[in-house]
């Protein structure tokens, strides 16, 4: 519960903003050319990611509305034994999305019981991300592919248990 | 409804500062530190791979843009090792991204998860090496 009270620090937030919007003028008047490159990435950032929060918005308001702690706590909690491992792995091959737009979810399953283990297991395997295996073949062969794959989803269980023990 | 509505709203609210902050912040470190990734590497087989651990913490961007990354180090000499370690970094270690993660998910767990992942990413670098040499 300790964990909880860490989470909610709302001023901490509008500070961290506050100074990244102090930042800016000051590299804007040290080095212009970064400043202005910095900002024409961020505006091209800003109008890729609103569209997927409208996704996120249905989303996580669908988590709100259909699920219930018992429900989630019962596939993906403490006593969810095997097969939340199981849904933890293939979510994160299959369920993909920039972590700036899932956290705020797993934010949410945390709070419905979700164990923090099974969040590490997901997060994990979302770097086994299907349509992008065959660009990493590309680059470094159909081997190196296979065998990288097959290393995250064996550690993943690895990063979950150590993330689970030292955190739960 | 309404109360679902209401928590989703709240989620927003939450996520809408500290979103902006750390998009504000990978904008500016990315163009300072891609032109860079060659320059870190010193040819030393296990010290490169810390390298590249640490520069794929830094870095922020769809895992596609650290294959082609990865790509142009491999074609630059730097070792496979290395490489893999800063691929497996690019995308299981975010520093930039912790103020989110510990917002949603507290910052025990964000520190001990990219501490483990970083860890994890030298780990997978060395096995994958060891694995590829093994299988010819």
């Amino acid at each position: 519960m300790k964990e909880e009270k860490k989470v909610a620090q709302p001023a901490g937030r509008w500070k961290f903003l506050l100074l990244m919007l102090a930042v800016y003028p000051v590299v804007g008047f040290l080095n212009p050319d970064l400043a202005g490159q910095a900002l024409a990435g961020f505006k091209s950032m800003v109008m890729k990611v609103i569209p997927i929060l409208g996704l996120v918005f249905i989303a996580l308001f669908a988590v709100n509305l259909l699920l219930n702690p018992e429900r989630i706590k019962k596939h993906l909690g403490r006593d969810s034994g095997i097969m939340g491992w199981f849904y933890a792995v293939i979510g994160g091959i299959l369920i993909s999305g920039p972590p700036y737009v899932l956290y705020p979810m797993l934010g949410e399953f945390k709070r419905l019981g979700v164990r923090n283990s099974l969040i590490a297991v997901y997060l994990y395997n979302r770097n086994v991300k299907i349509p992008f295996l065959p660009v990493m073949a590309y680059y470094f062969g159909l081997r190196y592919t296979v065998v990288v794959s097959v290393l995250i989803i064996l550690f993943s269980l690895l990063n979950g248990l150590l993330v689970g023990r030292l955190t739960e | 409804m309404r109360k679902a509505f209401f928590q989703t709203i709240g989620v927003f609210k939450t996520a809408l500062p500290i979103l902006t902050g750390v998009l504000l912040l990978i904008n500016l470190l990315d163009p300072i530190l891609r032109s860079r990734y060659s320059r870190w590497f010193t040819g030393d087989y296990l010290g490169d791979s810390l390298i590249g651990a640490v520069a794929g913490s830094l870095s922020f961007g769809i895992p596609i843009t650290s294959y082609i990354a990865g790509g142009e180090l491999l074609a630059k000499g730097v070792s496979l090792l290395a490489v893999t370690a800063f691929i497996m970094s690019w995308s299981t270690v975010g520093l930039v991204m912790m103020p989110l993660e510990a917002s949603f998910l507290g910052r025990k767990f964000a520190l001990v998860r990219n501490a483990v992942n970083f860890g994890f990413a030298v780990l997978i670098a060395v096995c994958t090496d060891l694995l590829l040499k093994v299988l010819g």
